[in-house]
């Protein structure tokens, strides 16, 4: 373990010091738990995936059934993303610049989608759009559904996040140009869109993110027909079902690899984005 | 609702508010997305439920593998939660306070449950714990039974409910600095008096936050759980998992019952989130898990 030398190498701040026994100590129970509950299983479904070679992995996931799963997964993905994109701005938008009564609960109401099991958004999805729907709008078993189960769950993502940047955006600026003549359109695209992008970006990383993986709301409302409605993590838990493991694995490892990709990415934003505008 | 979005609020020459036309139509486009998309639907699980009185819901839930499904809920809640709460504070002290090589690696992946499908989760938990898993065959000889039954469901909720506690306590411990620390110590405090009377204190409203957003997802998690409980009725079956169950056995009353319950308790903490906001010491919009958010150190003195 590297924990007793860097613990060793103390950071010459004084008082830095931990109220939970030796450093060492807390960061190695610290790191124990980690371990143990998230990164050895995920090293275990790394190494399934390769047990039988790259050869292998590459067959299971170019599988058509794998590979039609996974481009459904992908594609109504980045379409959830471009209409969250628009219309989580439009909403955070109303729930800062407009005023109307309600609006409080409309605000409380953004993240029941974090609140409500993913079973539950399902199960509401379908009594609204199911086979007998009472608006006569029958979505549920096609691609739409999938569409609509994934814009429930990630609704919160890019309204909570541009919403605090809006409610700081200083409004001088849009007074300046708006005395000087400019329309709102022009306004809008050459002072707030700017401002905006930032969050927008990190908003849809992580719906994007939350939508590649998605399962509990798909279950029941898009019937999980091969070739058709049936989304990667649906797959997977086929495999699962079937005892096919290393078909299970390979498609994991493929949809962990995008997480942490986006993962990674969204830190050296953040990070980028903080010193940014420090300085 | 917040001072500031109150004063932006009466402001009154900025784009949007100038038209009363643009503002009526932002206002219908915005409302009409939430109410097809969250309002109308949440609201028909209740109408579905409670239309043939209230009898069947009841007796939908009060039925036996209804009454377990709920306190199996209940005790995958009652071991993950609290077992967060603890480690949650530790890795979040750890992360803000102890400088060491690779801290910002481990600071990425306490995220990762939040962006790993929870059927991925159930898989490494089997490939770790099941028959043929890591340590699955030495725990069966021991014994010990872990997929497919209760420990192994509360594994996959202690995974998905693992980094809320973390990323809602380091912004505050962030905040809050050393001197208070550094001044118990001065005056002859143990370390672990220091931890008790002036560190939790400072970072308690962030424990609570943490703890209702993690209670949350442990009640819901269906995926993860789905997977390694093999979907016993009356055994393995959590609330979500009964939904499911009662919904593909066509007994539409159950799984409606089970929903506006678990809806329930979901507004319950929708309302709790609501109140601890409110508190000064909450971050706004914390919610949101957001990796950026971490990075930043100095915001009052």
């Amino acid at each position: 373990m590297a924990a007793a030398d860097t613990a060793v190498a103390k950071p010459p701040r004084a008082g830095l010091r931990v109220p939970l026994g030796g450093e060492a100590l807390t960061r190695g129970v610290s790191l124990t738990w980690l371990s143990v509950i998230v990164l050895i299983p995920i090293a275990a479904v790394v190494s399934r995936s390769l047990d039988e070679g790259f050869a292998e992995f590459w067959a299971a996931i170019s599988e058509p059934e794998a590979w039609a799963a996974i481009k459904l997964t992908v594609i109504s993905s980045l379409i959830v993303v471009a209409i969250n994109a628009v219309m989580g701005t439009l909403i955070a938008w109303v729930l800062v610049r407009d005023e109307f009564r309600g609006k409080g609960v409309v605000n409380s109401l953004i993240d029941l989608p974090f609140a409500l099991p993913t079973i539950v958004a399902g199960l509401t999805l379908l009594a609204l759009y199911g086979s007998d729907s009472p608006i006569g709008v029958e979505a549920a078993y096609t691609k739409v559904a999938v569409v609509l189960a994934l814009l429930f769950v990630t609704l919160p993502f890019v309204v909570r996040a541009v919403q605090p940047v809006l409610m700081e955006i200083d409004e001088e600026m849009e007074e300046a140009a708006a005395s000087l003549g400019a329309p709102n359109h022009r306004i809008f695209r050459s002072i707030i869109l700017p401002n905006l992008t930032p969050a927008v970006i990190a908003g849809c990383a992580l719906a994007f993110a939350r939508a590649i993986g998605e399962f509990g709301s798909l279950v029941l409302l898009t019937g999980n027909i091969p070739f058709d409605t049936q989304v990667a993590s649906v797959y997977i838990f086929g495999r699962i079902e079937s005892d096919n493991v290393t078909g299970a694995a390979a498609v994991s490892v493929l949809l962990l690899a995008i997480s942490v990709a986006i993962l990674f990415a969204l830190n050296l934003f953040g990070r980028w984005r903080s010193r940014h505008e420090r300085g | 609702m917040s001072e500031a979005d109150a004063r932006v609020l009466r402001g009154g020459s900025r784009v949007g508010t100038r038209s009363v036309w643009g503002r009526w139509g932002l206002r219908g486009v915005a409302l009409f997305y939430l109410a097809a998309l969250l309002i109308v639907p949440v609201g028909m699980i209740f109408y579905e439920a409670f239309k043939d009185g209230l009898g069947p819901p009841i007796e939908a839930i009060t039925s036996p593998d209804g009454l377990h499904a709920f306190w199996l809920t209940l005790v995958c809640v009652g071991i993950a939660v609290p077992l967060n709460t603890v480690f949650g504070v530790i890795t979040a002290i750890v992360l803000v306070r102890h400088r060491f090589r690779g801290k910002a690696v481990v600071n990425s992946l306490i995220d990762l449950p939040f962006a790993i499908s929870p059927v991925v989760i159930g898989l490494a938990l089997i490939l770790i714990y099941g028959q043929d898993g890591w340590v699955g065959g030495t725990l069966e000889e021991w014994g010990i039974q872990v997929i497919f039954s209760t420990p192994g469901m509360v594994l996959a909720t202690i995974f998905v409910s693992l980094p809320f506690v973390v990323r809602e306590v380091m912004p505050v411990l962030q905040e809050i600095g050393t001197d208070q620390e550094q001044a118990a110590e001065t005056l002859g405090a143990s370390r672990w008096q220091t931890f008790w009377r002036v560190t939790l204190p400072a970072i308690r409203w962030g424990v609570a936050y943490g703890v209702v957003l993690a209670t949350a997802r442990a009640l819901g998690e269906f995926g993860a759980v789905s997977v390694v409980s093999g979907k016993i009725s009356g055994q393995t079956e959590t609330l979500p998992l009964f939904v499911e169950n009662e919904y593909t056995n066509f007994n539409l009353a159950g799984a409606y019952a089970a929903a506006i319950l678990l809806a329930i308790l979901a507004l319950i903490v929708l309302f709790s989130m609501n109140l601890l906001r409110r508190n000064p010491e909450v971050e706004e919009g914390a919610a949101v898990f957001d990796p950026a958010a971490t990075n930043v150190t100095e915001k009052e003195a």
